[in-house]
């Protein structure tokens, strides 16, 4: 028996207002940048004619354009290092009871909780103290630089994978393994061709995240890169802090487009997700 | 669990507990070695560095700057009670707080109402919540900084309507204001949750016996929904209080916040035990939020 949801009078139209304003809060101030951003006028926030001169700027200054090669080689890195451990670990807790498994659930959480800075902090020290240590024992010069902040990065999307995976397997028939390998499938056999294309869609959707998070994270990567791994959210804030650009907001609109076309993208995954539920 | 029985010729063994016992004994085994590299990895690189923190929180700052492990002592925790650090305290926890409420008030509604909403215009205003909500956090900001900036679009419209110019770029205003853009989606979702999934007849029945929209909404509704905004509440004040972006972006650095002075701590003060002991604090606040949270039976992230 279904219930009607429905609201009266007032407070349908009070309701409706509400929704109106909170949609025009999130998307104004972002349809305001992009339209700024063709604005021939070196204020920003002011309109001065159409151009596409700030685009050109984007794709001629090179220093815009080695921090975007290092922000895409550190995201495909982390990527598919976590989704391969962040998959491993929800399989593993999902399907499996094995000695530390409580402190190793515990532990997975953690990096998603604590707080950006904190982390920030502790890869700093980790990484100042570690490379020292390394220098010093194997007499190395090893410094900070793209692998620490593809480290950091991988360190805390392992965790976000493997949330979105064991989401996935939780509502997963188990017993299609189990007949697999009654079957004869080998472990190796059941796994790809019966766990793999099930479990798919939160593996695609859990890189997406991983994706996305290796792509806007400023904080963490602010200590951990060195002078020559500055990423594209990390030289953008540096010059946030200087004052504003009619150059940044072109960077800053192709970077939420890249964004964008990524949650649109795991969108689509979770469509997938829901349809093969079904 | 049933046990998965390998092979069929193995079938007659099976039976034994001996067999049992060491297909359990395997089985925990293949399960550690899944776990493994992600377990060995978030030792070495998470673990490893929280310990390190919690280490130098307890140190001591030497004459020139840097951080000597000698002499273990509480120094750095008693900077905490000192009028600099607790005022930046008192104000992190003030504008977190505040930034909470106006989500609470903005969000209970938009989720109401979404979950009258027919299935299918419910998932597109659903997308349209998440898009923000995944799009670039520093570019979110850095359009607020557009908006409000000195002659900017805001201004430009406050004077066409005679209110004069918008001067609330560089204060706590426009702070909270960023940070409420940032993380209302971080609200609506679990708050839409539970309103979506509880039971609508309940409502039905009390406007039925006469109660009033007031009286539904604070005897039937708002308890039923609670779980969602304890957790929506928890998932918005955990990263205000530690937001370092945002008061950045639209504080202009005047008004320092615990993020902030964690950062300033490390790259230009070079107090590194103040640092971080502020840091061990703040974990220690967001890990009992995050207990709350998953005590309110909270699970979506």
């Amino acid at each position: 028996m279904s219930t009607t949801r429905q609201l009266r009078g007032g407070t349908r139209w009070a309701l409706s207002l509400n929704a109106f304003l909170v949609y025009l809060f999130f998307y104004a101030p972002i349809a305001l940048l992009v339209f700024y951003s063709f604005s021939d006028d070196p204020l920003v926030g002011r309109w001065g004619g159409f151009t596409l001169g700030w685009y050109r700027d984007f794709g001629e200054n090179q220093e815009v354009q080695n921090a975007l090669s290092v922000s895409v080689k550190v995201a495909i890195i982390s990527t598919l290092v976590s989704v391969v451990l962040g998959t491993m670990a929800a399989l593993a807790l999902e399907r499996y009871r094995f000695r530390g498994n409580r402190f190793f659930d515990a532990l997975l959480y953690l990096p998603v909780i604590v707080p950006d800075v904190t982390m920030a902090v502790m890869m700093l020290l980790f990484f100042t103290e570690g490379l020292s240590l390394v220098n010093t024992v194997f007499g190395t010069n090893l410094a900070k630089g793209l692998a620490t902040v593809s480290l950091s990065h991988i360190a805390f999307s392992i965790s976000f994978v493997s949330i979105v995976v064991r989401a996935r397997l939780n509502g997963m028939n188990e017993k299609l393994e189990e007949a697999a390998q009654d079957l004869y499938a080998s472990r190796w056999q059941a796994f790809r061709h019966v766990t793999l294309p099930q479990i798919m869609p939160g593996v695609v959707g859990g890189g997406l995240l991983a994706l996305t998070l290796s792509l806007d994270d400023v904080v963490i990567t602010q200590f951990v890169s060195g002078p020559g791994a500055t990423t594209l959210p990390v030289y953008v804030f540096g010059l946030i802090r200087r004052g504003v650009s009619p150059l940044i907001n072109a960077v800053s609109v192709v970077m939420l487009a890249a964004s964008i076309l990524l949650v649109v993208l795991s969108l689509v995954a979770q469509r997938a997700r829901g349809e093969s539920a079904a | 669990m049933t046990a998965v029985v390998d092979k069929p010729t193995e079938q007659a063994r099976s039976a034994t507990p001996e067999f049992e016992a060491a297909n359990e004994r395997q089985k925990r085994r293949r399960g550690f070695l899944l776990a493994l590299p992600a377990y060995a990895y978030l030792v070495l690189f998470f673990f490893i560095p929280l310990g390190i923190v919690v280490a130098y929180s307890f140190a001591t700052r030497t004459r020139n700057g840097s951080t000597s492990l000698s002499g273990w002592n509480l120094e750095a925790y008693r900077k905490l009670g000192e009028p600099i650090v607790s005022d930046i305290l008192v104000r992190s926890l003030l504008l977190a707080v505040i930034t909470t409420v106006i989500c609470l008030i903005v969000a209970y509604p938009f989720s109401y109402f979404l979950a009258t909403r027919s299935p299918a215009v419910r998932n597109l205003m659903l997308v349209f919540v998440m898009i923000p909500f995944w799009s670039n956090f520093l570019v979110r900001n850095y359009a607020w900084r557009v908006l409000l900036g000195n002659d900017g679009p805001a201004s430009q419209l406050t004077q066409a309507v005679g209110m004069g110019e918008t001067n609330i770029l560089f204060t706590q205003t426009a702070v909270v204001l960023g940070l409420v853009y940032g993380f209302l989606p971080f609200m609506i979702l679990p708050m839409y949750a539970a309103i979506e999934r509880m039971d609508w007849s309940l409502i039905e029945a009390s406007r039925d016996l006469g109660a009033s929209g007031f009286q539904t909404f604070r005897n039937v509704a708002l308890p039923l929904s609670m779980p969602g905004v304890i957790a929506g509440s928890i998932l918005v004040f955990i990263p205000s209080l530690g937001a370092y972006v945002t008061p950045e972006i639209l504080g202009g650095g005047k008004t320092t916040l615990l993020g902030s002075y964690i950062v300033v701590q490390f790259l230009t003060a070079r107090n590194w035990p103040v640092g971080a002991s502020v840091s061990t604090v703040l974990m220690l606040v967001m890990l009992l939020a995050a207990l709350a949270y998953f005590r309110a039976g909270g699970r979506t992230l």
